[in-house]
């Protein structure tokens, strides 16, 4: 088998599995738009009364008002994206009413809160499968915090830190690492315990150092768990970043243009925030995606097959 | 092992050194309420547990080693009956002594405990244990010693006092955000999810196209469709339980797809040689084998339901349950009430949890990883 003749048969794969995920994309798009008729048509009667109550309005203008309105229970994407060009376009970056600018925000403190968190977490996994006691102590503890709702905690701690006059990125920073922090040390763990009883063997054979095994065999042996915590911390990181962004009442970040958009009804608005803060989530773990091709080159057997 | 034990001994030295001053310092020149008598006589017990185990040299037998316990723990309520008058007088600098020689004395209890000839799961359950007890016991003394503001770090005993007197409330507030938000979002999501999972798998090319897709799915801070789902469905507990529906639903769905996948070939030839139809390998063999992924998915929805009710009552909800009395609570600056919530919704995000764990091992006790 050549190597070409593979490489052709996996881009067919691949693209195969385009034009699969283009149709359920499309799909989802295409039952959005008829989720919206039902939902938007309630109010309908109120409107079309509104405008002119004596006449008859026709099939087709029923339905295309139930797309375009001006507060939909459900804005249809065109609007949503409409809405978004709008806010991105009409002003400067750093201007407040411009999205991009609660995108820097809400993006700042969650790279921020990430970074801190993964270093922390990589830190204390590395005490964790060298010291046997706080591997007893500890790690129990570690891996229960994975089933309580930690995020609950996020309110309570953006007033306690305000208390003492931490405010702006900081509070949503610290919440963002907590966050991330806890996956990426019960990942971690396991990724440096990853390397068997053989390998591990050998090290000793060679008389390696502690260090020496922590560099050349376990640390390279953890980075799939390690990334994989990671995506799973960063998605983490802009969940406690957006509602840290609330309990501050909404100065800014996405979060805080979903709560302002909240309080003033505005459907639209709140749509934009939330499938940017979606976008947002898909382009950071996607990032984390490609960092991971970038540390774990693939052996050169694997490149083979 | 003896010699592994004389390798500590340095270590109870160092521990003694830094704990005698304080008993010393408090009999010599007593605090303006008067000498606690209590933090004396804690404080010369835990010096008593260090010098039986240095007199021993190596591990003492096993009634000995109870009552050196019991004399060791006996030294942790020297901090706090110092503490319990507020004032440490003249025995600020020994205190700290103090505590920085409990710290070695209970690293080195730990270490033993570790590996006592115990059986493992004993032994590992017991340093867990007294680990938890040991950050409560750092956290109260902290509390006491610095005076810290109950508006920003209440002390366990207070939290305490909150679970002990608002039972109640707490237990009412439990019930409307698990009973009527978590449970029926949980049961809907899950259940729409693997039935959706079940439809899709039949049909490859949807399969292929909703994978990738679930994956970029579970990235979606969902929690924040809380406020649209108030809008929908109004403040009651039906908006929370609809944005738990949202939050359970795809990792069910991508977990049983996943699963279903895993099938393998050589299985599969033969229950079409045994004549089987589509429910005949569903029912026999390809749920069974999907199952761990099943109950995996229902774990990480356990704690995903817990947090998305909790989450969406921060943005409004009627004068009832968890994330509403910790946004009302911490309004009020009684962060007692607020921590007292929290505990309340880490034992019951457990328990739930725990509960899909050992249903796990029940139903698929045949999988490899329950293996001793």
């Amino acid at each position: 088998m050549t190597t070409e003749a593979t490489a052709g048969r996996r881009r067919g794969r691949q693209s195969g599995q385009l034009a699969s995920v283009g149709t359920v994309l499309a799909g989802l798009v295409a039952l959005w738009y008829l989720i919206a008729i039902p939902l938007n048509g309630a109010q309908l009667e109120d409107l079309f009364a509104r405008i002119d109550p004596n006449r008859t309005f026709s099939f087709s203008e029923r339905l295309t008002a139930t797309w375009d309105n001006n507060r939909p229970m459900l804005p249809t994407p065109d609007l949503i994206a409409a809405d978004f060009w709008d806010s991105a376009t009409s002003t400067s970056v750093t201007n407040r009413r411009n999205i991009l600018y609660h995108v820097g925000v809400t993006a700042g403190a969650t790279a921020l809160g990430f970074a801190l968190g993964a270093l922390l977490g990589v830190v204390l996994a590395i005490g964790l499968v060298h010291l046997r006691t706080l591997d007893a102590s500890l790690m129990p503890w570690l891996i229960a915090s994975q089933t309580i709702p930690i995020l609950a905690i996020a309110p309570m701690l953006i007033a306690v830190l305000g208390n003492i006059g931490l405010t702006g990125l900081a509070p949503k920073a610290i919440i963002s690492m907590y966050l991330c922090f806890f996956p990426v040390t019960v990942g971690m763990v396991k990724g440096l315990r990853a390397p068997d009883r053989l390998a591990l063997d050998l090290m000793r054979t060679y008389s390696a150092t502690r260090a020496q095994v922590l560099g050349k065999l376990r640390f390279p042996a953890a980075m799939p768990y390690l990334f994989a915590s990671l995506k799973v911390g960063i998605a983490l990181g802009l969940v406690g970043t957006m509602v840290a962004e609330l309990s501050t009442g909404g100065q800014a970040g996405l979060g805080g243009r979903l709560l302002t958009a909240s309080y003033n009804g505005d459907m639209i608005h709140m749509w934009t925030a939330l499938v940017t803060s979606s976008l947002l989530a898909i382009l950071l773990v996607y990032l984390v995606g490609r960092a991971e091709r970038l540390f774990t080159a693939p052996a050169p057997a694997m490149q083979a097959g | 092992m003896a010699a592994r034990t004389a390798a500590y001994w340095p270590w109870d030295i160092v521990a003694a050194a830094l704990m005698a001053p304080l008993p010393v310092a408090l009999l010599v020149a007593p605090g303006p309420e008067g000498t606690p008598v209590q933090a004396i006589v804690s404080a010369v017990a835990a010096l008593a547990a260090i010098a039986l185990l240095l007199a021993g040299g190596r591990p003492p037998a096993r009634p000995l080693r109870i009552v050196v316990a019991v004399l060791a723990a006996a030294g942790a309520l020297a901090p706090l009956a110092t503490l319990r008058d507020g004032a440490l007088g003249a025995a600020g600098l020994t205190f700290l002594l103090y505590m920085l020689g409990y710290t070695v004395l209970l690293w080195r209890a730990f270490a033993l405990l570790a590996m006592a000839d115990m059986p493992r799961v004993v032994s590992r359950g017991l340093v867990a244990a007294a680990f938890g007890v040991a950050l409560l016991w750092y956290w109260q003394v902290i509390v006491d010693w610095f005076l810290v503001p109950r508006a920003l770090l209440p002390s366990p005993a207070a939290i305490g006092e909150a679970l002990a007197s608002e039972t109640r409330l707490l237990w009412s507030d439990f019930q409307v955000t698990f009973f009527l938000s978590v449970l029926p979002g949980f049961a809907i999501g899950s259940l729409a999810g693997f039935l959706f999972a079940l439809v899709v798998d039949g049909r490859p090319f949807l399969a292929r196209g909703l994978l990738p897709l679930g994956s970029a799915f579970s990235a979606i801070p969902i929690v924040a469709v809380a406020p649209i789902m108030i809008m929908w469905f109004g403040s009651g507990p039906e908006s929370k339980a609809a944005v738990v529906v949202l939050m359970t639903f795809f990792p069910m769905m991508v977990n049983t797809l996943g699963g279903l996948a895993i099938v393998d070939r050589m299985e599969l030839d033969l229950m079409r040689s045994y004549g089987a139809g589509y429910w005949t390998r569903l029912l026999k063999l390809r749920l069974p084998t999907a199952l761990p992924f099943i109950f995996n998915a229902l774990k990480i929805n356990a704690t995903l339901a817990m947090i998305g009710a909790i989450v969406s009552e921060f943005f409004g909800s009627p004068l009832a349950g968890m994330g509403f009395r910790i946004s009302a609570m911490i309004g009020r600056l009684n962060l007692e009430m607020v921590w007292a919530t929290i505990a309340v919704a880490a034992v019951a995000g457990s328990l739930f949890y725990g509960l899909w764990a050992l249903l796990e091992r029940i139903f698929t006790f045949w999988h490899p990883s329950h293996r001793r």
